[in-house]
């Protein structure tokens, strides 16, 4: 059965005058290298430049803010039940007087650690998130040069309130409210 | 300016301009075979990566230094050392423009205008596999020892095919072997690769087969003899060998064009001659000589990144039963034509 049209019967006769010479060869193959010289380079000069991720890219996860800067965690352990990989750890605490402006509910986590190296970016722990508070989003975590590094806090998974994370485009891909 | 003022500058401008070429080459190598295979190649240091051949060089030098104790020591520095000189030694002979004229009295533009020009030139380049036969040998090693053998009977093999095309050449000017009257006489675009195209692709395979370039690269062949000849070689002696080639590259490139593509000379250069002054034309031939020369390089890469290496046995099929004999043919018919018809 012919799958493609691009398949060639290969017959062992005794090679052409023409094909012996093998300059024509030669020289085709050198108009075809000389085309690659001006075509489109595959290569992106990294650091300066970044390739574009698909909507659905999983990377570093952020732990989002609502629309007051509270925190919208409020360690109800789902996601670490749901993590196949067991990278979430996290402690509870209760809100106390005055931290109203800080956490949305009465409980709120304390410690929220992410191992990322243990982590699978599989994305169930966002799944199973039922306050909007965790995301993976489409940025990269960078290198470390001990394993104690990777073990990410709240210090940086919760966005800033005055620098928030994008992930408008995750909330669309399968997250309906 | 006296004469010898004059040759001593033009001696260390050559030397310069050579060592200078032969370390952008090897910058020059690595973007044309990232541009060939749709790569960017080094662009880190500096603009553009300009400043890699300086880092390259720096890495070299400090590099550790390792001769190993079974080796023959004297030889094995002699190697890269011959193998440098003789590449530098052949740029002597070529004529880099149209002569110079100080205080009424003309320089020619040539180290050394010696009538035997390209037998020098051939016979140089025949020394300088001693450097590799040298490096390989001493160096107590099988696969150096298989890269020098294989490097030398490479030489000798295309090296006849390559004289038999030179020959070709001399036919058409009276015999004469100095490269600058075989320059003068392609005036305008009276080149000698229209006249001997068959001598002129001869030539450029030899010189292929010579420098040890793909597709004739067996002697380093890094995928069956780790690094060929220069396999125990390190830090700088490596470097020199590496170098080396590049310069050979250049002057060949230097000869192919002065032998088969005019040299300096360009359709228009008479007419430049009568309005320009002379010191202006030299400059502009030369410039004009050295972008043949920069394409040759270039030319030199682009089959690099185009064709693979040959098998053993076709390397001495191609120089002994299709070269030889094709540039043996080449030269009675020129002789033939030449004898029967005049010029």
């Amino acid at each position: 059965m012919q799958l493609t049209n691009r398949s060639k019967v290969v017959v062992k006769k005794e090679m052409s005058f023409v094909e012996k010479l093998y300059l024509p060869a030669i020289f085709s193959g050198l108009a075809i290298t000389i085309k690659h010289l001006f075509r489109k380079k595959a290569t992106l000069r990294y650091p300066e430049v970044t390739r574009e991720f698909a909507p659905v890219y999983r990377g570093m996860h952020v732990l989002k803010r609502d629309e007051q800067g509270r925190e919208n965690c409020t360690a109800c352990g789902l996601c670490a039940v749901a993590c196949p990989a067991e990278a979430i750890t996290m402690d509870a605490a209760e809100r106390n007087k005055g931290e109203e402006n800080l956490y949305r509910e009465e409980k709120y986590a304390a410690k929220y650690e992410i191992n990322m190296l243990r982590c699978i970016y599989c994305g169930l722990c966002e799944e199973a998130c039922p306050k909007d508070a965790i995301y993976l989003t489409d940025r990269i975590v960078h290198s470390e040069y001990t394993r104690g590094k990777f073990v990410f806090g709240k210090d940086v998974l919760v966005e800033k309130v005055d620098e928030r994370i994008d992930i408008s485009k995750r909330k669309k891909s399968y997250k309906i409210d | 300016m006296s004469v010898l003022l004059f040759k001593v500058i033009l001696i260390v401008l050559i030397f310069l301009i050579s060592l200078g070429l032969a370390a952008y080459a090897t910058y020059g190598e690595r973007k044309v075979a990232a541009f060939l295979q749709d790569r960017i190649g080094p662009d880190r240091a500096g603009p553009f990566g300009l400043l890699q051949p300086i880092a390259d060089g720096v890495k070299m030098f400090l590099k550790e230094e390792i001769i190993p104790t079974v080796s023959d020591k004297f030889l094995f520095i002699l190697g890269p050392s011959l193998f440098m000189v003789t590449a530098l030694m052949t740029s002597a002979v070529i004529p880099w423009g149209t002569p110079m004229e100080f205080g009424g009295v003309s320089y020619p533009l040539q180290v050394a205008d010696i009538n035997i020009g390209i037998l020098y030139v051939l016979g140089v380049v025949s020394l300088g596999i001693y450097g590799i036969m040298l490096g390989g040998w001493s160096s107590n090693n099988k696969y150096a020892l298989l890269g020098a053998i294989r490097a030398s009977s490479q030489m000798i093999s295309y090296e006849l095919a390559m004289g038999m095309s030179v020959i070709a050449v001399l036919l058409m000017t009276d015999g004469s072997l100095s490269l600058n009257v075989i320059v003068e006489g392609q005036k305008g675009l009276n080149w000698n690769v229209f006249y001997q195209p068959v001598a002129a692709l001869i030539f450029i395979i030899t010189a292929f087969a010579e420098c040890n370039r793909t597709p004739f690269d067996l002697p380093e062949s890094e995928s069956e003899l780790i690094g060929g000849y220069h396999t125990e070689y390190s830090s700088m002696k490596l470097g020199l060998y590496l170098f080396a080639e590049y310069v050979n590259m250049f002057i060949s490139s230097a000869v192919i064009s002065s032998l088969f593509f005019g040299g300096y000379n360009f359709p228009g250069l008479e007419y430049l001659q009568t309005v320009l002054p002379t010191n202006l034309v030299s400059l502009i031939s030369f410039g004009v000589f050295f972008g043949k020369i920069l394409f040759f390089i270039f030319f030199f890469m682009w089959v690099r990144w185009t064709i693979p290496r040959f098998r053993y046995d076709q390397l001495m099929r191609l120089g002994w039963q299709v070269l030889m004999p094709l540039a043996i043919i080449n030269v009675l018919i020129t002789g033939a034509v030449i004898t029967f018809f005049g010029n």
